[in-house]
């Protein structure tokens, strides 16, 4: 039996046709090798990444206290002297009566920062948990002498008790940068103590200007270039020109915001035409500047989305809604829009979250290195987790990286909520026409 | 007769007509819909005033640049050093920096991005992709203040680890230019996946049917088709790698890597140098207004500058986009 | 060859014993996607150089059937092969078998004309090359496309586009295609379907062309056609699990003047189906 191939001539013949295929396969099993170890790199690099923030978030510090809590306990409340070492005495602090950690604040602090605080808060109108804190930031006073990451915490113990014995007074603890305290409390110069509350609210206020700004006016341009925009050049200048902003980088936004925000509408975002803010506002680096600034950064990408959730929706919809004598604006009220919403919305997240992301618009803008006091609105200074983050990041101190690994965890999760949100809003309302 | 014969019509005529209500077909104003065509159609064309803005920003701000005394447009484009306190503006060394960290992310990202395409759509299990693709889309929007510190405090430790800290400097173009890498990494691979995911299987069935093997219907047929949507892939990733700010900002220097002269720049491939550091053209927009930049500075002048020449780039690697869509476009 | 199988029929003509009569032949083939089982029990020997059909309502499994002879049902994730498909003597479905050799020799042309996005030229000459094929390309995409009819139409753009031709040149195209690699099977998978009338009548026309040089299995949902252009018709049906199963097979004008099987004939006249 010979096959036909072999008969013809130009083919190679059985046997040639039998190594032939085999160089074929041994080609073909290398390249596929070589997609897979691909694949495989970019899963370890990008869980390298990953795996390094955790890394920084949690490890041993060596802390140094000015005044022992052990110390405090023994004198004022020799009762509770503690069991352990470890987070626990501070705790006990948090937890003496009321009177007694008054007792202990103004036997150790200044007559002029005990008036300071009275006068931000009465100290007997304060809870027990804040005087507690009071107590640990101002009379504890811990210091982080060293900090390290989770790994050498983990692989390197014995050399890290060494060197922390060598140290004076100091204490080795286990230490999580992550922590309830660090989400709550505002940015601080001490790494002991500082936090990204400011940052968050600072993050919530721009992006709700850019979602007031850019969802509205997106959405509406997306209705305009499908439902009236009739077919011609005006529409398409106007499609290749949201295609190009899409690609203009992030930062060049931001010189569009330095210039036209923050210095030609000075007077508008600094709230000086309105009679509100400070000189330190008047200068127009505010947060409706910031918030401006991103919702033309993200209009494109929710015209973009927006545009296919309305094209989505079928035309015999619209027909049916013509058909009964329904104008255009009510067509596109009652019936293309309810039904383009799941899109239109999970577009518009995906457009959010990359907001919350923006860190160089802002820098350019003039995000404020450094404030303790929570934005109280459109006109306030601000910043926002990613400054935060890049700020910590920037310092040489080994503590800020870990504070900077916290804060990532932080936006990280926030981001993964407002993604996971979209997936689910997609698959709620996915429609079956 | 006539008579007779009228009036009977008049009577019907008459009642008929006194039914008949009259009806307006004309086109009529409605106040609200015009308003609101009026709105949707200002929010349309905001996106061309955003572009015109953004155009004219750039080019007054460049112009007052180059209108003042200590600057020349002639230097600006042929001098090796920027250094604005001794009045040196030649944006070499910032545009050297950047194509540099963008060339070393795209000889990182493409190859390894298209292969990753590849095993997702053609080799992986249905399964395998529908895990790996939507955590793919989600790496792309983790935001790159976190590559920023990837690059600083794991990439350039383990350069330095690897290579020498004599030879790696703290802040470098390399480790800033493979993290970089990393951040297009899931665009090329996801788009790219799109892309060959889009070619009818009726070409690979074809393919296999005539005795190919999985690779030769891969690199032969199934690569060839999705050229078009590949290539535009390729170029958004170039286009956000030139474009990028925090991660360069971050780990790949804090000052021009400026030289003495041409000559200097080439010798030893100075210019060419991964383990040494330099500021690219937004890394240096970012270090400039990061401080409370006075309006009527050269510096704030600067910053235009340079941001029109970005832009030129991005818009010229945008339009090739799209011209390399149209050109490798095959229908199927 | 050993002939050990017979076929389903009482009144099977005498085999010789000469297994060169068959080109392939199916050997209590089931096949099934995931927990379903798309076909039982298909026993099939295919006629050398003869035109076989395969006919049945839609469902009946016979694409399926047409495509378990060259394992194209191995690029669905879930189908799984059990039984034979001989073929020169060896089973295709053993472990120790390329696929990749397989379709080299049984060729397919598919329901939807379905050519590469590159030049006429290059379509006929890609499986030619990557099969290793030495000889003169130019000269064997001619022959191709003068057996696949299509030649004369041709000659003058083989540089332009496959996708410049019409649907029915297409097509003739895809079976060029298939002939340049000079496989002995010719699998065809309602090849007409998509295409007019008169498009229908050329490809009809090319396949009793190329029975004098190959094997053709054709699927088809068309009865005419089936009466028209083949040799033999095997008919397929569904049972109550919607499996397909092989209920009548044998010479064309023996099976639709005087079919066996009731449900043959009540399909035929059109009572169902």
């Amino acid at each position: 039996m010979r096959d036909r191939v072999s008969q013809v001539p130009g083919y190679p013949d059985e046997k040639q046709f039998q190594g032939f295929i085999r160089r074929r396969r041994r080609r073909g099993a290398m390249w596929r090798t070589l997609f897979l170890i691909a694949t495989s790199v970019g899963i370890v690099v990008l869980s390298a990444l990953l795996l390094n923030i955790l890394d920084d978030s949690f490890g041993y510090v060596a802390v140094k206290n000015e005044i022992e809590p052990a110390a405090l306990l023994a004198t004022y409340a020799p009762k509770r002297l503690p069991m352990e070492r470890g987070g626990a005495d501070y705790q006990i602090l948090r937890e003496l009566s009321r009177d007694v950690q008054v007792q202990i604040l103004r036997d150790h602090l200044s007559q002029g920062l005990i008036r300071r605080l009275e006068s931000e808060q009465p100290l007997d109108q304060r809870s027990q948990e804040e005087l507690g804190d009071l107590i640990i930031e101002r009379v504890v006073e811990p210091h982080f002498l060293a900090s390290w990451s989770l790994f050498d915490s983990v692989f390197h113990r014995a050399r890290i008790k060494a060197e922390v014995a060598e140290m004076d007074g100091a204490s080795l603890r286990f230490y999580s940068w992550l922590n309830p305290k660090f989400v709550v409390s505002p940015q601080s110069s001490h790494p002991e103590f500082a936090g990204i509350r400011t940052a968050i609210l600072g993050s919530l206020w721009v992006v709700a200007i850019t979602i007031l700004f850019s969802l509205p006016v997106g959405v509406a341009a997306a209705i305009y270039l499908e439902e009236y925009g009739q077919k011609g050049r005006l529409n398409d200048l106007i499609e290749t020109n949201i295609n190009n902003l899409a690609g203009v980088p992030s930062i060049i936004y931001g010189l569009l915001g330095l210039a036209i925000f923050v210095r030609a509408l000075q007077p508008l975002t600094g709230g000086s035409l309105f009679g509100i803010g400070d000189a330190t506002t008047n200068n127009g680096r505010t947060i409706i500047s910031a918030g401006l600034t991103l919702g033309l950064l993200i209009l494109p990408i929710i015209i973009i989305n927006a545009r296919e959730a309305i094209r989505a929706v079928p035309q015999g919809i619209r027909q049916a809604s013509y058909g009964l004598g329904a104008t255009r604006w009510q067509t596109v009220w009652h019936h293309v829009l309810p039904n383009a919403m799941p899109g239109i919305l999970t577009g518009s997240i995906l457009a959010i979250s990359r907001a919350f992301g923006e860190t160089a618009p802002l820098v350019v803008i003039g995000a404020s290195a450094f404030i303790i006091r929570d934005p109280d609105g459109p006109f306030s200074k601000f910043t926002t987790m990613t400054i935060q983050i890049y700020q910590w990041t920037a310092r040489p101190q080994a503590e800020f990286r870990h504070l900077a690994a916290a804060g990532i965890i932080v936006l990280l999760a926030l981001l993964l909520g407002l993604n996971a949100t979209a997936i689910w809003l997609r698959n709620r309302y996915q429609r079956s026409y | 007769m006539q008579s007779d014969l009228s009036q009977p019509i008049q009577a019907m005529n008459v009642p008929v007509a006194q039914h008949q209500e009259v009806i307006d077909l004309r086109r009529r104003r409605r106040a609200g819909e015009s308003l609101i065509h009026g709105f949707l159609f200002l929010s349309g064309v905001l996106s061309v005033f955003t572009t015109v803005g953004i155009v004219l920003v750039l080019l007054s701000q460049a112009l007052a640049f180059f209108r003042r005394p200590e600057v020349s447009l002639f230097d600006f484009l042929t001098k090796t050093t920027w250094q604005p306190a001794i009045g040196e503006f030649g944006i070499f060394p910032l545009v050297n920096a950047t194509l540099l960290t963008s060339f070393i992310a795209v000889i990182v990202a493409l190859p390894l991005g298209l292969m990753i395409a590849i095993y997702l759509s053609e080799y992986a299990s249905a399964p395998a992709r529908r895990i790996i693709k939507p955590v793919l889309e989600m790496l792309a929007g983790v935001p790159t203040v976190v590559y920023g510190f990837f690059a600083l405090t794991f990439v350039t430790a383990i350069l330095r680890a690897l290579l020498g800290s004599d030879r790696v400097e703290i802040f470098n173009v390399g480790s800033a230019g493979l993290v970089i890498g990393i951040l297009i990494l899931p665009l090329v691979a996801s788009m790219s996946e799109d892309a060959l995911h889009a070619v009818p299987g009726a070409l690979r069935e074809a393919a296999f049917g005539l005795g190919a093997t999985r690779l030769e219907t891969t690199l032969r047929i199934v690569l060839p088709a999705a050229l078009s949507g590949i290539s535009a892939a390729f170029i958004v990733a170039i286009s956000r790698a030139v474009g990028e700010t925090m991660i360069v900002a971050i780990a790949a220097g804090a000052g021009p890597r400026n030289f003495k002269s041409w000559a200097d720049a080439v010798t030893g491939f100075k210019f060419l140098n991964p383990f040494t550091a330099a500021e690219t053209m937004t890394g240096h927009m970012v270090r400039i207004s990061g401080g409370d930049l006075s309006y009527d500075s050269i510096d704030y002048d600067s910053i235009f500058a340079i941001g029109l020449t970005l832009f030129v780039m991005t818009l010229a690697l945008n339009i090739a986009s799209r011209w390399a869509v149209r050109r490798f476009r095959e229908e199927y | 060859m050993p002939d050990i199988l017979t076929l389903p029929r009482p009144s099977a003509p005498s085999i010789s014993a000469n297994g060169e009569r068959y080109a392939i032949t199916a050997e209590n083939l089931n096949v099934y996607y995931g927990a379903f089982q798309a076909v039982r029990d298909i026993n099939l020997k295919i006629e050398r150089q003869k035109i076989t059909a395969l006919i049945g309502p839609s469902g009946c499994g016979k694409s399926t059937v047409l495509r378990s002879f060259n394992r194209m049902n191995d690029l669905i994730p879930v189908a799984r092969t059990e039984g034979r498909v001989m073929f020169h003597g060896k089973n295709i479905y053993d472990a120790d078998v390329d696929p990749v050799e397989v379709r080299r020799r049984v060729g397919m042309v598919f329901q939807k004309p379905n050519p590469f996005p590159k030049s006429i030229y290059e379509n006929v000459a890609w499986g030619a090359r990557i099969n290793g094929y030495r000889g003169d390309l130019d000269a064997l995409v001619e022959q191709s496309l003068r057996q696949a009819a299509l030649w004369d139409e041709v000659k003058d753009k083989l540089h332009q586009s496959g996708y410049s031709l019409s649907g029915g040149q297409q097509q003739r195209l895809c079976i060029a295609r298939a002939i340049a690699v000079q496989p002995e099977i010719i699998l065809m998978d309602e090849p007409a379907s998509a295409l007019d009338p008169i498009a229908t009548l050329r490809i009809e026309e090319l396949m009793r062309e190329l029975r004098k040089e190959y094997t053709i299995i054709v699927v088809t949902h068309n009865m005419q056609q089936a009466a028209r252009v083949s040799d033999y018709t095997a008919f397929f049906t569904v049972d109550e699990h919607r499996t397909g199963y092989l209920a009548e097979y044998g010479p064309t004008t023996e099976l639709f003047t005087n079919p066996r099987q009731k449900i043959t004939e009540d399909y035929i006249t059109g009572r169902f189906g």
